[in-house]
């Protein structure tokens, strides 16, 4: 009997997602992870508090030097209800589209639909805050200051920030409710440089293979190659020349880089020819063309 | 099978992606370098040319990607092009326009839009401060102690049915304490504004407790009046309560409204997916709520600076009407479409 419950295999959940411009290439965005997104929230709300506490004392200092405690009150209160209401709201309106602490992490916010990001939308998600973040907080707060620690309320603060806080964990596409609202997503940004070819800039002698030794494996496996050579680490090189030797017979001539530069061209060549005629073996275990 | 690897002089193999790397860098290095730029300091740093070159060259490179995914088997070239495709359309198609842009748009169309658009919802948080304010009037009037059970502590400050007719209309008319005006209307504001963006998000939980805020706002309000009128000083407290409340009130109203709007949109979407209908619906509502954030400094100054210094009845009724009017006639005086 099958237990009943059980799903099949999964494989570790994707963060990829499609997302089609408007000329209709798929950019295979990659969302933020729930752990960066927290850490990027986290810092913020460091940078929100070390803001604060700074303006607070540049405006106790200037009342001690200046006594103008009305004015002063006015631009504290002012000041603090922009750090709350608008930091998130300002910088995610900017041109870069994320907050101090998304930059940091290297994220930034985007309109699900690759629209542009209105200002309706950024005012949305983080208007979600409220109830997400500075509800249960100032709930405990209050809570806590009244020593008034009531069972029945407590839980229902606990399961009210539980819902809200884990609400990214919920869903596939880790949407906090104010993204929900929104129509918004925060994908990581990713930048880099262009790696070397590992096929050219060798003009001359080059060894060949058999058919049989390059038929031996698939794209899956042509790519770990590469990954192996860009890496450059003298152990992984050795082994995986070895293991490619002694699974197509070929004598060990001391130069493993080189013979893997070599084997890794003349498969590559070889993949890319089948891709030509619409052949592509994804790995070792799919059937060679023949 | 053969023993051993020969070494010949051959042909060096070209694989497709050293063909077009050679072919189109150029061209990606150019993007980088430009899109590079943009991320770093703004789009008002590149030349005429380069803006031109700039469509261009993401075009070009999103071909060459489409190309690269389908022809060639180098990762590393691949995953380039990946992110220089996703960065470049970050900054063409992604960007918001510039603030001051934006910030004409918001009064000039976004805002009235947005108001306009809850309409319903607007009526019907109206109707619900009217009816709280109707019940908590009568409740009152019917059994003064009631006013104890709506009215929060703090808020009454002495104007309790237990206070005498000169205490009241001292409290409408009354000197200012001190000259603490200013702060007084500021920390109303920001009081109020939290208030109005806390209506908004809890209507996410399908309206249910933006509906409860807005009754008991209404029954605050008419317990409030409750104490004045049977002392004669309805007329007065109108007097002192409209010139801020006209903008305040319909501020807190429009708050509630917005809040309506994205509770409805999620439990009824309608033709919609809920997804959809949530999405359009939180966004026009997050504008008319950024807008009454507007009204409530607006509010803030009339009852901070404004009732304080003007005392005459029929000015306050004036100057609270003549707000009213203001904002009814640039939300819903038709317009071009």
């Amino acid at each position: 009997m099958r237990w009943p419950i059980r799903k099949k295999a999964r494989g570790p959940v994707s963060l990829r997602r499609n997302f089609v411009t408007p000329e209709g290439v798929d950019l295979q965005l990659e969302l933020g992870s729930a752990g960066t997104r927290a850490g990027a929230f986290m810092l913020d709300g460091l940078f929100i508090l070390v803001v604060l506490i700074v303006l607070t004392i540049a405006i106790v200092m200037l009342f001690v030097a200046s006594h103008q405690g009305d004015a002063l009150a006015i631009l504290w209160l002012i000041g603090f209800f922009v750090l709350r209401n608008g930091w998130f709201v300002l910088f995610e309106m900017g041109g870069r589209g994320a907050t101090p602490g998304k930059r940091v992490m290297g994220l930034r916010v985007v309109a699900r639909d690759g629209a542009r990001l209105t200002g309706g939308a950024v005012i949305a998600r983080n208007a979600m805050r409220e109830i997400e973040i500075f509800l249960p907080l100032s709930f405990l707060g209050s809570q806590a200051a009244e020593g008034t620690a009531d069972a029945f309320l407590t839980i229902f603060a606990l399961c009210w920030s539980g819902i809200f806080l884990l609400f990214p964990l919920f869903n596939r596409d880790r949407l906090r409710v104010g993204d929900l609202i929104a129509g918004t997503w925060v994908v990581r940004t990713v930048s880099g440089t262009l790696g070397h070819d590992l096929v050219a800039g060798k003009e001359s002698a080059r060894r060949t293979f058999s058919d049989a030794a390059l038929s031996l494996y698939g794209v899956y496996e042509l790519q770990t190659l590469e990954d192996v050579l860009r890496g450059g680490r003298n152990d992984a090189i050795a082994t995986v020349a070895w293991t490619i030797r002694n699974k197509a017979g070929i004598a060990d001539d001391g130069d493993d880089f080189g013979f893997l530069s070599d084997y890794y061209a003349a498969l590559c060549a070889r993949l890319e020819r089948g891709l030509m005629l619409g052949k592509r073996r994804e790995n070792k275990f799919a059937a060679s063309r023949g | 099978m053969t023993a051993s690897s020969a070494i010949l002089e051959v042909q060096p193999i070209l694989v497709n992606a050293t063909r077009f790397r050679k072919a189109r860098e150029a061209d990606w290095e150019r993007l980088e370098y430009l899109v590079s730029r943009i991320e770093k300091r703004s789009v008002r740093s590149l030349s005429d040319e380069d803006l031109l070159a700039l469509p261009l060259l993401y075009r070009s490179a999103l071909s060459s990607l489409s190309v690269a995914r389908e022809t060639s088997l180098d990762r590393a070239l691949i995953s380039y092009l990946e992110q220089l495709c996703t960065r470049a359309y970050f900054q063409i198609y992604g960007v918001p326009t510039s603030a001051l842009r934006q910030i004409g748009r918001f009064f000039a169309k976004s805002w009235p839009e947005a108001v306009q658009a809850i309409w319903r919802e607007t009526l019907v948080a109206f109707l619900l401060t009217v009816a709280g304010a109707v019940v908590a009037y009568l409740l009152v009037r019917n059994d003064p102690t009631w006013f104890f059970g709506i009215m929060p502590e703090g808020l009454s400050a002495g104007r309790d049915p237990s206070a005498s007719a000169e205490t009241l209309r001292a409290t409408l008319y009354g000197a200012p304490k001190d000259d603490g005006l200013a702060v007084f209307a500021t920390a109303l504001f920001t009081h109020n504004a939290q208030i109005a963006i806390f209506a908004f998000a809890l209507g996410f939980a399908f309206a249910v407790p933006t509906v409860l805020l807005i009754l008991y706002n209404g029954l605050m309000l008419g317990a409030f009046i409750a104490v004045f009128v049977p002392k004669g000083l309805g007329w007065n407290l109108g007097g002192w309560l409209i010139i801020h409340g006209s903008t305040e009130i319909f501020a807190i109203v429009l708050a509630g409204a917005a809040g309506f709007r994205i509770g409805t949109a999620i439990a009824f979407p309608g033709r919609l997916s809920r997804g959809d209908s949530a999405i359009a619906a939180g966004r026009s509502a997050a504008t008319a709520m950024a807008g009454t954030v507007i009204m409530l400094i607006a509010a803030g100054l009339l009852e901070g600076i404004g009732r304080q210094t003007v005392t005459e009845d029929w000015a306050r009724y004036a100057i609270g009407l003549t707000m009213l009017l203001g904002w009814l006639v640039y939300f819903y005086m038709p317009r071009k479409a």
